[in-house]
């Protein structure tokens, strides 16, 4: 069955809240009744008619064909079903998934997967900082599920990080892991500085060098372990950049030792 | 008792009485199938009955490395209780003892189930406060760090309530040689039925018992109606000639396991012929006790 597809008309001239647009809340509305959804953030009402053309087909999978860095919010919310975007997104993509999948051909702005706990998120472009953390006030980021960046990420990728994987494949910016609680990190690229910063507990994988690593970190050998094997299997379909990062005998370094200490990076031999 | 002579052994018409049980299957690896094998007999070794061991247990098959969870050789092996509190048990002790001491060792789930059964959960207090879980592809792992390195250890195994204990085929020979013969054949055939164990020492025992004994706290003792020394002077099953027997005892996760390694097993003796036994029988208890019946001569067809 066809997608239901939504093509942005031009660039929005206001930032535009997504977060209605899932299969679950489009179940059995009418194609009239989805355009009349509004999805402004002004005082300036905008529906989504106004903003995209619309193709009726299967709520079940929502394409969205042309991004804007304004079309904030995309798939908050998710818990079944698939969204795709041809192009970029704003801030908070697949805030507080819980199942299904995003795809994201483009760039994702800030705190994308925020909160998440389960399903999966897939980043083509590059993914803005916080990426998979939580907003103000909250105590913990993503919960579950799997995240996946083609490209770059911004800084404190994972900060907080309470359980699921995360494969940055490109450039991982300052602080990565950041705060986290445990889970998997999982940078195939370099690494801006101090990865891990000030970590509880966790498992951070740094495929090459970072800019600085905090001396907190204490050496714990060179290892073969197979929890890498697991990890190296389960990620394999998702990236064969991680999987490769991952067959090798790496470095562990326990920390961060300013905070709890019973976190781990493994690096290559340094 | 009826029978059918089928090259040259005869096949009483009679069948194998079995019993419900609890079972789980665990995947054990290590660096080498040598050590992985080492685990694994370790495991099973003190797990021949249910009556004095608290569970049977056995190898199910070895797994090449592309068959395990972390793509090293690997051994399912099968545990058999009669509650699912003395499986849990019985699993805890043994990983605890067996596996996680061995060399190199990882412990997987054999199968999953909605009832799981503790297995690193249970283990991951020896990490005394080190022990990480780590969820990889959806399952739950423990960490344990050891001396060698780490314990790798899955969270939770499945649990069965459809296994079946207690399947077996007697076998009758006119040496201890050639009755030995027929129950190795028999072992061999079996091993290669998936889902079912032979606890007993290389599959064989050739002390099968009877409930009950004259002594008030005996449980069970020796089955004197099938030993030949005793022909003549108790109520014997034995007929003349007949100077062996050996019993073979299967448990399955399923009743169809159960049948198919009985199938296989009798197919075994039977084509060694009279170079092995003479006759084969299986033990019952009249058919009021166990809900599983196997039928010797419908296994033949």
């Amino acid at each position: 069955m066809k997608p239901l597809v939504l093509t942005l008309r031009g660039e929005p001239e206001q930032r535009l809240d997504l977060s209605p647009l899932l299969p679950q809340r489009l179940k059995g509305l009418t194609p009239a009744a989805v355009e009349a959804i509004p999805l402004q953030t002004t005082r300036q009402p905008i529906t989504v008619g106004d903003a995209f053309r619309l193709r009726p087909g299967d709520v079940e999978t929502i394409r969205i064909v042309g991004g804007s860095e304004r079309l904030d919010r995309v798939g908050e919310g998710l818990d079944s079903g698939a969204i795709e975007v041809e192009g970029d997104v704003g801030q908070r993509a697949g805030r507080g998934l819980s199942g299904g999948r995003l795809t994201i051909h483009g760039d994702a702005g800030p705190c994308a997967g925020s909160g998440m706990s389960g399903g999966m998120i897939e980043i083509r472009g590059a993914a803005g900082p916080f990426l998979a953390g939580p907003l103000p006030g909250e105590m913990a980021g993503m919960r579950g599920g799997t995240i996946i960046v083609r490209g770059d990420a911004g800084e404190r990728a994972a900060d907080r990080l309470r359980r699921g994987t995360i494969v940055i494949e490109g450039r991982a910016g300052a602080y990565a892991g950041s705060r986290m609680i445990a889970g998997t990190l999982i940078l195939c690229g370099p690494a801006g500085a101090l990865p891990g910063y000030l970590m509880k507990r966790g498992t951070i994988i740094l495929g090459r060098d970072c800019e600085a690593l905090a001396p907190t970190f204490v050496d714990s050998g060179i290892h073969d372990l197979v929890a890498l094997r697991l990890l190296a299997r389960s990620v394999a379909a998702l990236s064969s950049r991680a999987e490769a990062t991952l067959r090798r005998p790496l470095q562990r370094l326990a920390g961060d030792t300013s905070v709890l200490g019973k976190g781990e990076l493994f690096c290559r031999s340094r | 008792m009826r029978s059918v002579t089928v090259n040259g052994v005869r096949v009483d018409d009679t069948f194998a009485e079995a019993f419900g049980m609890r079972a789980t299957a665990l995947v054990i690896t290590a660096d080498s199938a040598r050590w992985a094998k080492q685990a694994a007999m370790s495991m099973t070794g003190f797990a021949t009955s249910v009556i004095g061991c608290g569970c049977e247990a056995g190898i199910d098959r070895v797994l090449p490395a592309s068959e395990t969870p972390d793509g090293r050789p690997g051994i399912r092996v099968l545990l058999f209780a009669v509650s699912t509190g003395e499986l849990q048990k019985q699993v805890q002790r043994r990983v605890a003892q067996c596996v996680l001491t061995c060399a190199g060792t990882a412990c997987y789930a054999g199968f999953e189930s909605a009832e799981p059964l503790k297995l690193g959960d249970g283990l991951r207090y020896f990490g005394d406060g080190w022990q990480i879980v780590k969820q990889i592809g959806g399952k739950r792992y423990w960490r344990v760090p050891v001396m060698d390195g780490e314990f790798v250890c899955e969270a939770t195994t499945g649990l069965t309530k459809e296994a079946v204990g207690g399947g077996n085929l007697l076998i009758l020979g006119a040496s201890p040689k050639k009755t030995l013969a027929a129950a190795e054949a028999a072992v061999a055939a079996i091993a290669a039925v998936d889902n079912a164990i032979m606890p007993f020492p290389g599959g064989i025992v050739r002390s099968g018992s009877k409930v009950g004994s004259k002594y008030k706290a005996v449980m069970a003792s020796t089955n004197d109606a099938y030993c030949p020394t005793l022909r003549g002077i108790t109520q014997s099953a034995l007929e003349p000639g007949v100077a062996s027997v050996l019993e073979i005892v299967i448990d399955g996760l399923t009743a169809d396991a159960v049948r198919e390694a009985m199938r296989a097993g009798l197919a075994a003796i039977v084509a060694l012929g009279t170079e092995g036994a003479m006759r084969v029988s299986a033990g019952n208890y009249g058919g009021k006790l166990g809900p599983h019946h196997f039928r010797l001569k419908e296994l033949l067809r």
